[in-house]
């Protein structure tokens, strides 16, 4: 077979006709041939673990769940305080995501384009959601923010809850999500070169037409990363949210934490009925998210 | 529009950048700031555009004082080496940037915005890539793009901080060429700062040649490599053999070397003569060729004094084929400064 790149491969050619020892190569059968190394290495250990790590699971979640049947499935997966603990978790998290996202901006800003004393730890203070027990956080957010903690006595006489409803849910959220926001801005930032700026300032726009024409629209994609993290995160997390958010049904019980009671109760099938709606949305909300990201890279 | 500078002083810490600086440049004018790196020439264009602020002196525009006016309230259009353009945004939308942020009854409508940018396009030569992104350009293209968003606001003064600096050097002498029609056809007083001497002398309407954050002297192309006010400029304008010794009787001597000293004082002095300033001749002194090197018309030799010195000589193919063993040169013309 003839094909258009190589008219003469190896197969055209009988062999006695070929004048070196060298084998003719082959037309690889599904890639292009390319000169770096270790293609097949690093897809197989890819695909092996992200399949023995993500996928054999999460696919264990729908097998479970396919043992209900179709109406069983939709009264476990939407049940009223289902739906409510959805729309708790989702709504938490894409809350507390863009607040993280306005106050990671300046979080970054801070933190790339100034000197300041103290600056280290206050860098290091930004990492600490990574590393610390997610309990711990918790804990201490409840206890702060509890009507009578050291800042929920302030916010009680000014008729604000910030514990044991949605608004400590979302607060807990925020400070998970924070360093997302942060470390995925902060390269890009430190890369935004000062001639950018100059050439906008020369050019006629002032400071705010400078943050918000080419400082801003050029850390995009990269906020939208960021943000995306902060939201996935926020959706997942379950530690720190379940000392602060009371737990009621209904109101700020959020869908972890109802796995969970299913799963006490010993109905898996419940349990993996509600994980798989999660596992939908979460993944085509980062389907979404990706693909605007994409749309917005389009000039890199 | 004129620009005066005032005896500008800026220093980095306690390293002086500027020291001392005086410039007037005419209207219309394409001059150069040529000088090794470091020694100023981006400073003095980025305190001229007010990108920077000098510690003393003034900045005239037109007369007025704008020592310490924005870079907007200037009116300068600015080239970066590196393009600094908006990667989010369009070739067109880049142009059209400098109109765009503007306000109130200021903001052109867009018909005009738009008319304007094609108009730019197509002077530099760039009609039909409107649309593209920055990143979809080649270097060069890149570079008329910042000069056509540069132009767009119609600047008092266009300022290009080596602009050609990041380019080959194909992309570079087409580019150079482009400048120079560019600044006939809107006639915007330019300045531009490069290292590279051709560049400067080939371009410009005069050159300001700058060492240690000071001027060592400006003038037309012709007077700077002809006539150089100081050693620095001898040395850095065209190339020279460099020669350290003694006047005397009208004469510079150093070691077997010896020329007229073009009535330079009695004492220590440094010497210049250039390759193609050398010519055979037989009241001359000695020198052995080494090596012959032909460029086209031309070829340059270089060879070895008495005393062990290389020294570069140059002339035409025939002189050429005459620069072969020991030779005599005398110099034509020297440049002799006492130190």
């Amino acid at each position: 077979m003839l094909d258009d790149d190589h008219p003469m491969t190896a197969e055209t050619i009988p062999a006695a006709a070929r004048p070196s020892g060298i084998k003719g190569p082959r037309r690889p059968l599904f890639r292009r041939r390319s000169a770096i190394p270790g293609f097949g290495l690093t897809l197989g250990v890819t695909l092996t673990v992200l399949s023995l790590i993500v996928l054999i699971p999460l696919s264990a979640v729908a097998i479970k769940a396919s043992s209900l049947s179709p109406s069983q499935f939709l009264a476990a997966a939407f049940s009223e305080r289902a739906v409510a603990a959805y729309r708790l978790t989702f709504g938490a998290a894409f809350v507390a995501a863009v607040i993280n996202g306005v106050f990671g901006v300046l979080t970054t800003w801070a933190l790339v384009r100034y000197e300041f004393p103290g600056k280290a730890v206050v860098n290091a203070l930004v990492d600490l959601p990574f590393a610390l027990p997610t309990a711990v956080a918790g804990i201490s957010l409840a206890t702060l923010y509890a009507p009578n903690g050291w800042v929920g006595q302030y916010l009680t006489p000014l008729g604000i809850k910030a514990a044991y409803n949605p608004v400590g849910v979302t607060i807990a959220l925020i400070f998970i999500g924070l360093p997302f926001v942060v470390r995925t801005l902060e390269p890009v930032m430190r890369d935004l070169s000062a001639d950018v700026e100059e050439a906008a300032a020369s050019l006629g726009a002032g400071r705010f037409a400078t943050i918000g024409r080419i400082i801003l629209p050029a850390l995009g994609p990269a906020w939208l990363t960021g943000f995306a993290l902060a939201f996935a995160r926020g959706v997942g997390e379950y530690g720190s949210v379940i000392f602060i958010a009371g737990n009621m049904p209904y109101k700020s019980e959020i869908a972890p934490l109802l796995i969970i009671i299913q799963l006490e109760q010993f109905e898996y099938a419940n349990a993996a009925a509600i994980a798989l709606v999660m596992l939908a949305v979460s993944f085509l909300m980062l389907l979404v998210i990706n693909a605007i990201q994409a749309w917005s890279r389009r000039f890199v | 529009m004129t620009i005066s500078i005032r005896s500008v002083e800026k220093k980095f810490g306690r390293y002086p950048a500027l020291n001392h600086v005086d410039l007037e440049i005419a209207d219309g004018e394409l001059v150069a700031l040529l000088g090794p790196s470091g020694s100023g020439k981006t400073t003095l264009l980025r305190t001229i555009a007010g990108l920077e602020f000098p510690d003393a002196g003034q900045v005239l525009f037109e007369g007025e004082d704008v020592t310490f006016a924005s870079a907007a309230a200037r009116r300068v259009g600015f080239v970066f080496q590196q393009y600094a353009l908006f990667k989010h945004m369009t070739v067109a939308r880049n142009i059209a940037f400098g109109l765009d942020v503007r306000k109130g009854k200021d903001k052109p409508p867009k018909a005009e915005i738009a008319r304007r940018v094609d108009e730019l396009l197509k002077l530099v030569e760039l009609d039909g890539l409107g649309k593209r992104y920055p990143s979809q350009l080649s270097g060069g293209q890149r570079q008329r793009v910042a000069l056509s968003r540069a132009l767009a606001v119609q600047p008092s003064v266009l300022l290009l901080d080596e602009p050609f600096g990041a380019l080959d050097a194909t992309v570079r002498k087409s580019l150079r060429k482009e400048l120079r029609r560019v600044h006939d056809a809107t006639g915007v007083t330019t300045i531009f700062v490069t290292h590279d001497q051709e560049e400067a002398l080939g371009l410009a309407d005069r050159v300001a040649i700058l060492n240690a954050g000071r001027i060592e002297q400006i003038g037309t192309p012709d007077e700077v490599h002809d006539n150089p006010a100081t050693p620095f400029v001898c040395g850095f304008v065209g190339e020279a053999n460099r020669f350290e010794g003694t006047v005397s009787g009208g004469r510079f001597t150093s070691g077997a070397v010896s020329f007229a000293a073009n009535g330079a004082r009695d004492g220590a002095a440094v010497g210049f003569v250039r390759p193609h300033d050398f010519a055979l001749d037989d009241g001359g002194f000695e020198v052995r060729v080494d090596r012959v090197h032909v460029q086209g018309a031309l070829a340059s030799a270089s060879a070895v004094t008495a005393d062990g010195r290389h020294i570069e000589i140059s002339g035409s193919r025939a002189e050429a084929a005459r620069f072969t063993g020991t030779i005599k040169v005398a110099a034509r013309k020297s440049h002799v400064y006492p130190t």
